[in-house]
C-alpha cells in the first residue's frame, strides 16, 4: 500500500474508558488486503477464546477496503464479532453510506472494546470521536424515530453513516440487526445484540478527504473503464429494474421458492409478490449505496388509511428485496403486498434480522399446527399461514419476550427447537436460519460450510443452476467448486467489493486497481490470499467449537423435492466428508 | 455550456458525480469536489444536488473584496485564485451553499462547469446545456 494513506490507521474505542487512539497498521493491511481479511486478523487478535458474545470482551470490528472511495462498487462494510446467535464467527457486511463514510473519515478498520455504563453514541468526525449520551434515545419504540433525532443533531450532512439499533438490539435478542441509512443492514448474526451488550445505541461517522494513487492518469482512465462496465453490463442492470426480486417467478417456476417452512416450493400468491408486481404498484424510489451507480435499494410506499377518518393514510417508505419477501412472503404465507410491507415495516422499527425472522415464525407455526406448542406458550397468539396480525403480535412479544416460549424464539430456531422439540423443520444451518433457495444439493451444502452459513459465502444456489443445464458433479468436485468460490469471495469482501458487482471486478481487473491504491499483487497471489483469509476464518471457527461432525442438516429439505428431484443425504454427507477432508 | 440539473428526482444518491468532480481536479476522495448530494432530510425523500447554478446576477460576486471572481463567458463564475485572500464571503453569500471550501489551502472551490460529472452520472440527472434558463 501507500506511504501516506491513512487506509493504515485502525481507530481503536474503549467504550469502558471513553478512550479512543489511532495506531498504523501497515502490517495488517499489506498483508490481509482490508475487509474481511483485515477484520478476521483483528478477530483474532482482540476476541479471547470462548468468550461470551454478549460480554465486553467480545470486540466489534468494521473494515473497509483499499478500492473504497477510489473506484465505484467497493462500497460494503465488513463487521466481525463473535455471533451471540451462533456462538460461532460473526461476519456482516452493509453498503449505504457506511464504507465511504469510514475511509473518509481516515480509517481502515474500526475496532470497538468494552462496555459503556450508560447508553451511548458514538459520533466519528474525521480524527475526532465523541461519545455522546444516548439515554433518551434508548428504549424509544422506534429505530427510525432515533436514526432522525441523531441526524437533525449530528453534521457531516450527506457525508455521512448512521448505524443504530432498535429495540430488539437493545433487548439482545440473538438476531438483531444494525441498521445504516434506514435502508441498509448489517442484518445476519446479531450485531445488533452485541450494540445492546455494549450499551451503544448507534455510531456516526463522516468526513471528506483525498486519497493518494499511484499514477493519477492512469487512475482516472481505469476508473472509466470501470465505471462503463458497470453501467453498462446486462448483470447489474437487472439489479437496477426490478432489483432481486426478479428471482421470484423464475424460482417459482422452477420449483425452488422455499414455501410455508418449505412444506412446499411453489407459491399460489407468487405473481403478487413478484419483482414485477412490486416494481409496477408500489415502488416509490431507488436509491444507491454511495459511489455505486446501480441504485438497486428498492424501496416500496405503502399507504395505510387510518380507520378512524375517512381519506387519511400513514404513508411508510419500506424498502424490500428478494430474501425479505421470501422469509415474510412465502415462508408464511403472507397472501399480498401490503400485508408483507406491514411486516417489514415492524421488524425494521424494532431492529430485527428479517430472514431469520420470518424463518423463526415460520418454524412456530409449524409447530402450533402439529401441537408441539400450545397458545398457551404462544401467550393466545394463534400462528397461522398467511395470518398478518398474529404476526405482528408475535413480533412484538419476541422483542419483549414476556415469557420462556418468546425468550427461546429471541435466540433462534435451533435453540427453540432444541428446548420444544420440531428440529426436522427447524430450518437452520450452522444455527442461521435459512436463505431463500430450495435449488438444489449445493445451496443446502453451500450455507453449511460457508464460513459464516449466508447464502452469499460461495452461492452454492448458482451451483445448482449449473448443474440444472450441465452434468453432475462428484461429492469431491462439488466440495471443490463450493470452496474455491468462496476463496475467490474473499478477495472481493476484502476489497469490499458488492458481490453483485463480481462480473465487473473480475481478477485481472482486481490486480489492476489494486495497482491504483499501491499494492503489486499478481492473480495467483491474490488466490493465495483468499485461500489465507479463509482457512484464517476456519480456524476462528474451530477454535470456537465449529465440527463438521456435528453439523446438523434439517429433516424437511430431504423431504421436499427440489428442482433437482429429492435431495440425497447420503451424496450430502460425502460432500461435507470431503470439504472436512480438504479443510481440516 | 453550463452544468444544468436536469432532474434531481431522478437521482439515486450514488455519489458518483461527487467522486467525478474530485478526480477532475486531480484527486481521489471527496476533498475537491465541487459538487454535493444530500437527502432531502431523510432518503425516502430523494436527494437535492448542491452546485453552483451559474447565476446571472452571482450573490458570491458581490460580495468579494478583492475582485477575486467574476462572470464566464457562457455562464458561471471564474476564480482567480491569486487575488483571493480567502475571507469565505463568497461561502456565505451564496444562497444555495454551493461555494465549497478546500481546507488545505483555505480557499473557496466554485464549480467550472467543465460537465466532468456529466458523464459519470448514471441516471441523467446532470446535463451540459448551452446559454441561460434555470433548472429544478
Ligand atoms: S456560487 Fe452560488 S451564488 Fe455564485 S453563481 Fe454559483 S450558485 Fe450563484
Ligand atoms: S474567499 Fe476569496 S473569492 Fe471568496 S469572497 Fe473572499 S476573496 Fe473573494
Ligand atoms: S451521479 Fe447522478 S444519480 Fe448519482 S448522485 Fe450524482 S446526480 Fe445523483
Amino acid at each position: 500500500m501507500l506511504k501516506n494513506d491513512s487506509f493504515a490507521n485502525v481507530l481503536y474505542i474503549d467504550l469502558t474508558e471513553k478512550r479512543f487512539w489511532i495506531e498504523r497498521r501497515e502490517d495488517l493491511f499489506n498483508e490481509n488486503i482490508g475487509g474481511s481479511g483485515v477484520a478476521i486478523s483483528l478477530l483474532h487478535e482482540e476476541c479471547p477464546e470462548n468468550c461470551d458474545p454478549l460480554s465486553p470482551e467480545n470486540p466489534i470490528i468494521f473494515a473497509v477496503g483499499p478500492l473504497t472511495g477510489l473506484f465505484p462498487l467497493a462500497s460494503k462494510t465488513v463487521a466481525m464479532f463473535k455471533s451471540p446467535h451462533t456462538n460461532n464467527l460473526g461476519e456482516s457486511h452493509c453498503g449505504g453510506r457506511s464504507a465511504i463514510a469510514i475511509r473518509m473519515a481516515g480509517y481502515g478498520a474500526i475496532v470497538i472494546r468494552g462496555r459503556s455504563d450508560f447508553p451511548v453514541y458514538i459520533a466519528i468526525h474525521g480524527n475526532k470521536v465523541y461519545f455522546r449520551d444516548a439515554s433518551a434515545l434508548w428504549g424509544m419504540r422506534s429505530s427510525f424515530t432515533a436514526g432522525r433525532i441523531i441526524r437533525e443533531k449530528e453534521p457531516g450532512e450527506g457525508l455521512r453513516t448512521i448505524m443504530r439499533i432498535g429495540r430488539a438490539g437493545e433487548k439482545q435478542v440473538s438476531y438483531a440487526c444494525v441498521t445504516t441509512e434506514t435502508y441498509r443492514h448489517f442484518g445476519r448474526l446479531g450485531l445488533g445484540a452485541v450494540f445492546g451488550s455494549k450499551n451503544l445505541k448507534a455510531i456516526i461517522i463522516s468526513g471528506k478527504r483525498s486519497l493518494p494513487v499511484v499514477d493519477n492518469k492512469q487512475y482516472k482512465r481505469l476508473y472509466s473503464d470501470i465505471y462503463k462496465v458497470a453501467v453498462s453490463t446486462p448483470a447489474m442492470k437487472k439489479y437496477h429494474d426490478l432489483g432481486t426480486p426478479q428471482n421470484v417467478l423464475p424460482l417459482n417456476e422452477l420449483g425452488g421458492l422455499p414455501t410455508r417452512n418449505l412444506k412446499e416450493t411453489r407459491f399460489e400468491k407468487a405473481r403478487e409478490l413478484s419483482g414485477e408486481n412490486f416494481a409496477e404498484n408500489y415502488l416509490g424510489r431507488r436509491i444507491a449505496c454511495a459511489h455505486c451507480p446501480v441504485g438497486c435499494v428498492h424501496i416500496a410506499v405503502l399507504r395505510d388509511p387510518y380507520g378512524d377518518e375517512p381519506y387519511f393514510y400513514k404513508t411508510s417508505m419500506i424498502s424490500y428485496d428478494y430474501e425479505p419477501i421470501y422469509a415474510l412472503g412465502f415462508m408464511l404465507g403472507l397472501p399480498d403486498v401490503p400485508s408483507f410491507l406491514k411486516l417489514m415495516d415492524k421488524i425494521e422499527v424494532l431492529g430485527l434480522d428479517v430472514m431469520s425472522a420470518g424463518v423463526i415464525l415460520a418454524w412456530a407455526t409449524e409447530a402450533l399446527e402439529r401441537g408441539i406448542i400450545s397458545i398457551k406458550e404462544t401467550m393466545g397468539v394463534e400462528f397461522k399461514w398467511g395470518e398478518l396480525d398474529q404476526y405482528l403480535k408475535a413480533i412484538d412479544l419476541i422483542v419483549e419476550q414476556p415469557n420462556e416460549f418468546y425468550q427461546a424464539l429471541a435466540r433462534g430456531v435451533e435453540y427453540a427447537s432444541s428446548k420444544y422439540g420440531g428440529k426436522d423443520f427447524a430450518l437452520a444451518f450452522g444455527k442461521n436460519e435459512m436463505p431463500g433457495y430450495h435449488t438444489g444439493p449445493a445451496a443446502h451444502l453451500g450455507y453449511s460450510i460457508g464460513a459464516r452459513h449466508s447464502h452469499l459465502d460461495n452461492a452454492g444456489y448458482s451451483i445448482d443452476q449449473k448443474v440444472l443445464t450441465k452434468k453432475s458433479l462428484s461429492p469431491r468436485e462439488m466440495a471443490e467448486a463450493l470452496i474455491s468460490e468462496e476463496q475467490w469471495r474473499q478477495i472481493l469482501s476484502s476489497l469490499v467489493i458488492c458481490f453483485f458487482a463480481r462480473e465487473v471486478y473480475k481478477p485481472e481487473i482486481v490486480s489492476e486497481s489494486l495497482k491504483v491504491a499501491g499494492f503489486e499483487l499478481g492473480i495467483d497471489e491474490l488466490k493465495e490470499i483468499g485461500k489465507k483469509i479463509f482457512y484464517e476464518k476456519y480456524k476462528f471457527k474451530f477454535r470456537e467449537g465449529f465440527s463438521f461432525d456435528s453439523l446438523r442438516l434439517p429433516k424437511r429439505i430431504f423431504e421436499t423435492p427440489s428442482p433437482l428431484g429429492k435431495l440425497d443425504e447420503g451424496y450430502m454427507r460425502s460432500v461435507l466428508e470431503h470439504v472436512k477432508e480438504i479443510i481440516k | 455550456m453550463r452544468l444544468v440539473v436536469v432532474d434531481s428526482e431522478r437521482c439515486v444518491g450514488c455519489q458518483s458525480c461527487m467522486f467525478a468532480c474530485s478526480r477532475s481536479h486531480g484527486e481521489a476522495g471527496l476533498s475537491k469536489t465541487c459538487i454535493m448530494v444530500r437527502s432531502v432530510g431523510g432518503m425516502e425523500y430523494g436527494f437535492v444536488i448542491v452546485v453552483c447554478r451559474a447565476c446571472e446576477n452571482p450573490s458570491c460576486i458581490k460580495v468579494c473584496p478583492t475582485n477575486a471572481l467574476s462572470r464566464r463567458g457562457r455562464g458561471g463564475v471564474h476564480l482567480d485564485i491569486s487575488k483571493c485572500i480567502g475571507c469565505g464571503n463568497c461561502r456565505d453569500a451564496c444562497p444555495i451553499g454551493a461555494v465549497f471550501w478546500d481546507d488545505e489551502i483555505n480557499k473557496p472551490m466554485i464549480c467550472s462547469h467543465c460537465g466532468y460529472c456529466v458523464n459519470f452520472c448514471p441516471h441523467g440527472v446532470l446535463k451540459m446545456e448551452k446559454g441561460e434558463g434555470r433548472h429544478a
